[in-house]
């Protein structure tokens, strides 16, 4: 807030990321994945050009709910699964918050499923950060609904038996206008994600891979370990061909059919060959977000990006609506409306 | 053609016939219209859960019961003067509610052996003696329905859906009462041809009960001497949702109403849906738990968060109510008690929830709880509700039930300027002596915690579910923190009984005390004035505010040598106040769906007394 001088108009406020770091000690365990995504946010709050106090994060129950405590900003740490609720009624109740929630995926799809489809359909303009790590963390390592099938856990000695869901999936099967998807230990891609979820209008909703190096470690190490990337990741760019793979030997998406099939470019195919990526198509996205590990790169980056009316603002303009039919409503015509009658 | 018009000073009509026969309507016309004609009234519509149970079944028939007065009554009559029974299926379920000699008014279009039936009758109730002793007139309503609206090119079936106008004309005729309010209702409820239809059965209704002297006499109820004043006709729901409403506006702040479905409570979403230029924002969540929790978010957020539920409703939002205690922000519950537990009788009423508003919550979580006594009153209770949480940063639970939001009374309406400005916490500059921001230090009169709300600059700080430190706001472990915060949390609900009106009494100042709360206020008061009138020393204290007490409760209990609490649950508010003041109170109880009848309640004053060995 230094550089905010009274006075002065149209100031964009300059804060460094030091200035979105909360007093409170950090508590999450050495090497957890959250420390990254607490960095990458501060960071990006620090660069969007947004007062500081207009900042409003909201989180429910879980290792990643703590994230509220540890940012220098309006925070509510509420209950299990129901941040989405929480998050609706305070960015009705003032549109001007930039609103972000924090949950992870035990929080958002067992106890907050109901919560977390509904918000999405409704399409309130905040940003959700998902932390997937497909566990449950902060009662120490049971299976979680994005577990893989089979997983021992210490609720599922001999595997888990839950099929999992695909997050995103979900989120675009509930009519979600933002998805995006970035990992943990990749800050930059993770900072170019929160920028466009938080300039995008609508529920944006952001699926981190995260790392619990206690209950689950490694569990992404498949898909996301440098070793292995190039090969097991594919970050999307609107407009640009969809290709992957190491610099020696590169890849490319393109569609056979309805299927996706991998091509290697340089000898019979080239990137114009390639599926071109297009965020604002939802037939592209229904493939997209089921491409998974191990049959395909995961996508990476915004996989789909819609403009639709905001629920907080078609709610604003039916009051806006109102006031301009009926006149600001006086506690008078209020109270002696309808049929009336004296007594002397 | 000469009749006879006989005074009366009071007069109870029930209207009940098929769900889907327009009863709720017709009574609901009936009472405006009377309450035009200046007579003081109560309303108690008795519908089934079921929208539309199989037509001329006993599930299905929907009853509204009304009482109309030339002095001051409080409840909608013990028994029924006239019945006006569209089939029999309705005949057979109410006709216990008739007095001896009672009047009941008969549809004899649906007295078919297959109507019989379908009433799980096999006699027909006119001819088997079962309405001995009452006056029956019967009508061929269907029949004369369809003869009025015959030139109008109605289907068989939109004709005979006039038919509980034609009944209206006739109890219209009876008591004289004027067709204005309800013709003009008429034009702008329907198009043509169906106004004209209904006009016209309305008035072939009256001109057959005139013409063909089926009734030995017109009753006159005159204008009741009510207080002077401006009055209207109000159902509790539609008071709740204009003293909400006025409470938010009294405290410049913004109502956000978060809610979802439920009987009985839904009705108070409608009201306030409409009131949107009012600063009203209302919000249908996904469940019941969404409902509280974006209600809180948009307390959090800087407006006035309430919602609104029934008994299955309240022990889902459980979890949310003790966040709400916990981050001590402003938040209003409305709990409309109906029949339970679990799904119980939804459209039937009861006080069933006291012990649950209290103490339904993991933890210590204490909060404020006031409860609603009339229709009427929950005008005022909702502005109270609203200062209460605002002005003491706490969430307040608000008590009313199925009889309460579904009844009506006339309501003589506030002086607008003798509404007082409600305060609020709201804070944009620290606190701390350092300069810093301490969200949880308190003023020291009330330990109202401070409000700063998302959006103030310089004013950062967290709140959440954890344990808070006394000060800070900040996570706090400490285990002499924990005990402080909890007393804190306590005495903070205690010491709003300094800031709420003592507690009055009605009646005697010695004697037997009645102590009740809630929606029994009508049968209760109305049973005390007869104790009082025959000698008898009866007191009544209704209670608003159940938590905290008010404070000069336990003085009045030592003035009495008797405390009798009725209520409609097995003795919830008996227990609380055996606990609290250690005094033998007789419970006098009534699960039935039903409100107490003032017979009842008298019944109990009776055995109250001697069972004292006191005489009057």
């Amino acid at each position: 807030m230094d550089n905010v001088t009274e006075g002065e108009e149209a100031v964009t406020p300059s804060y460094k990321k030091k200035d979105f770091m909360s007093d409170q000690m950090l508590r999450w365990c050495p090497g957890c994945g959250d420390y990254s995504i607490l960095s990458q946010t501060q960071t990006v709050m620090a660069g969007l050009g947004i007062p500081k106090e207009d900042f409003a994060v909201v989180s429910g129950i879980g290792c990643s709910s703590r994230f509220p405590y540890y940012l220098e900003t309006y925070g509510f740490h509420t209950i299990h699964g129901r941040a989405p609720a929480f998050s609706s009624g305070a960015k009705c109740a003032n549109p001007d918050l930039s609103l972000w929630m924090i949950t992870g995926d035990g929080d958002a799809l067992a106890i907050g499923g109901n919560h977390t489809i509904h918000l999405v359909r409704r399409n309130v303009d905040i940003q959700v950060l998902l932390f997937n790590n497909r566990i449950y963390g902060l009662t120490k390592g049971q299976y979680s609904p994005t577990t893989s099938e089979g997983k021992v856990t210490k609720s599922s000695p001999m595997g888990s038996l839950d099929h999992p869901f695909n997050p995103l999936e979900l989120v675009l099967g509930a009519q979600g206008t933002f998805l995006a998807r970035a990992v943990d230990t990749y800050p930059k891609e993770l900072r170019q994600v929160l920028i466009e979820a938080e300039g995008h209008t609508g529920t944006s909703y952001v699926e981190i891979l995260q790392n619990c190096p206690i209950f689950n470690d490694k569990v992404f190490d498949s898909v996301v370990n440098r070793k292995v990337r190039d090969e097991k990741i594919i970050f999307l760019e609107h407009g640009q061909p969809m290709t992957f793979g190491a610099k020696d030997a590169p890849k490319g998406l393109r569609l056979n059919g309805l299927e996706v099939e991998i091509i290697e470019l340089g000898g019979e195919y080239s990137e114009a060959d390639c599926l071109v990526h297009d965020k604002t198509s939802k037939a592209l996205a229904n493939i997209l977000v089921q491409l998974d590990y191990p049959d395909y790169p995961v996508p990476m980056g915004v996989l789909y990006q819609v403009e639709r009316p905001t629920y907080n603002d078609i709610l604003h303009a039916q009051i806006d609506e109102s006031v301009e039919k009926k006149g600001k409503g006086k506690l008078k015509d209020l109270i002696y409306g309808g049929q009336t009658w004296s007594v002397e | 053609m000469i009749t006879e018009t006989e005074i009366a000073d009071r007069v109870t009509i029930c209207f009940a016939g098929d769900s889907g026969d327009g009863m709720q309507l017709t009574g609901t016309q009936f009472t405006n219209t009377s309450a035009l004609a200046g007579n003081d009234l109560a309303t108690f519509p008795d519908y089934p859960a079921e929208i539309r149970a199989p037509a001329g079944t006993r599930a299905g028939v929907s009853g509204f019961q009304l009482q109309f007065s030339s002095d001051q009554i409080f409840t909608a009559g013990d028994a029924a003067d006239v019945l006006v029974a569209m089939n029999v299926a309705a005949l057979v379920t109410n006709v216990k509610k008739l007095k001896p000699r009672g009047t009941v008014i008969v549809n004899t279009d649906k007295l078919s052996d297959k109507d019989l039936e379908k009433a799980d009758l096999t006699s027909n109730p006119l001819e088997d003696g079962s309405l001995d002793g009452y006056e029956v007139i019967e009508v061929e309503l269907s029949r004369l329905t369809k003869e009025a609206v015959k030139d109008l090119g109605l289907s068989a079936k939109e004709a005979d859906r006039c038919k509980n106008l034609f009944a209206l004309g006739m109890t219209y005729w009876m008591y004289g009462r004027d067709h204005s309010f309800t013709k003009n209702w008429i034009k702008g409820k329907f198009k043509e041809p169906y106004s004209t239809a209904n006009l016209k059965a309305l008035e072939a209704g009256h001109a057959y009960a005139e013409t063909m002297e089926i009734f030995e006499r017109m009753v006159e109820v005159k204008s009741a001497t009510l207080t002077p004043g401006t009055y209207r006709n109000i159902t509790g729901t539609q008071a709740l949702a204009i003293g909400l409403t006025t409470g938010t506006n009294l405290a410049e702040k913004n109502l956000f109403y978060g809610t979802y479905p439920i009987t009985p409570a839904t009705d108070t979403l409608h009201e306030l849906a409409k009131l949107k230029n009012y600063n009203v924002t209302t919000f249908q969540a996904e469940d019941e738990i969404a409902g509280i929790c974006s209600a809180i978010g948009a307390s959090w957020a800087g407006s006035m968060g309430v919602t609104g539920t029934s008994g299955p409703g309240l022990a889902l939002k459980g979890e949310a109510l003790g966040l709400a205690v916990m981050t001590e922000l402003p938040l209003v519950v409305v709990d409309v008690q109906r029949g339970g537990p679990s799904t119980g009788l939804p459209t039937k009423t009861e006080q069933s929830d006291l012990l649950m508003a209290l103490y339904g919550r993991n933890g210590e979580a204490p909060m404020a709880i006031i409860a609603a006594a009339t229709p009427a009153d929950c005008f005022e209770v909702g502005i109270e509700a609203v200062r209460i949480s605002l002005e003491h940063m706490t969430p307040v639970m608000l008590l009313t039930d199925g009889y309460l939001a579904n009844g009506a009374e006339p309501w003589r309406l506030p002086d607008i300027d003798s509404l007082k400005p409600i305060g609020n916490r709201l804070i944009s500059t620290p606190n701390g002596e350092d300069g810093e921001y301490l969200p949880y230090k308190r003023d020291p009169e009330t330990l109202a915690r401070s409000w700063a709300t998302p959006g103030t600059p310089g004013m950062m700080h967290r709140i959440g579910g954890l344990e808070k430190d006394e000060l800070t706001g900040n996570v706090s472990y400490d285990p002499e923190n924990h005990e402080k915060m909890c007393e804190l949390r306590r005495d903070k609900v205690a010491r709003i009984a300094n800031h709420i009106p003592e507690q009055d009494v009605f009646g005697s100042d010695d004697g037997l005390l009645v102590l009740a709360w809630g929606s029994t206020f009508g049968a209760i008061r109305q049973a005390v004035i007869k104790a009082n009138n025959d000698g008898k020393k009866v007191g009544h204290a209704h209670l608003r505010y159940i938590s905290p007490f008010p404070k000069n409760l336990e003085a009045i209990f030592k003035r009495y040598d008797k405390v009798l609490i009725p209520e409609m649950n097995l003795g919830q508010l008996s227990r609380v106040i055996k606990s609290e003041y250690l005094i033998d109170a007789i419970s006098h109880t009534k699960i039935q769906g039903q409100p107490f009848k003032v017979t009842e309640i008298e019944s109990a004053i009776n055995d109250a007394i001697s069972n004292n060995g006191q005489e009057a």
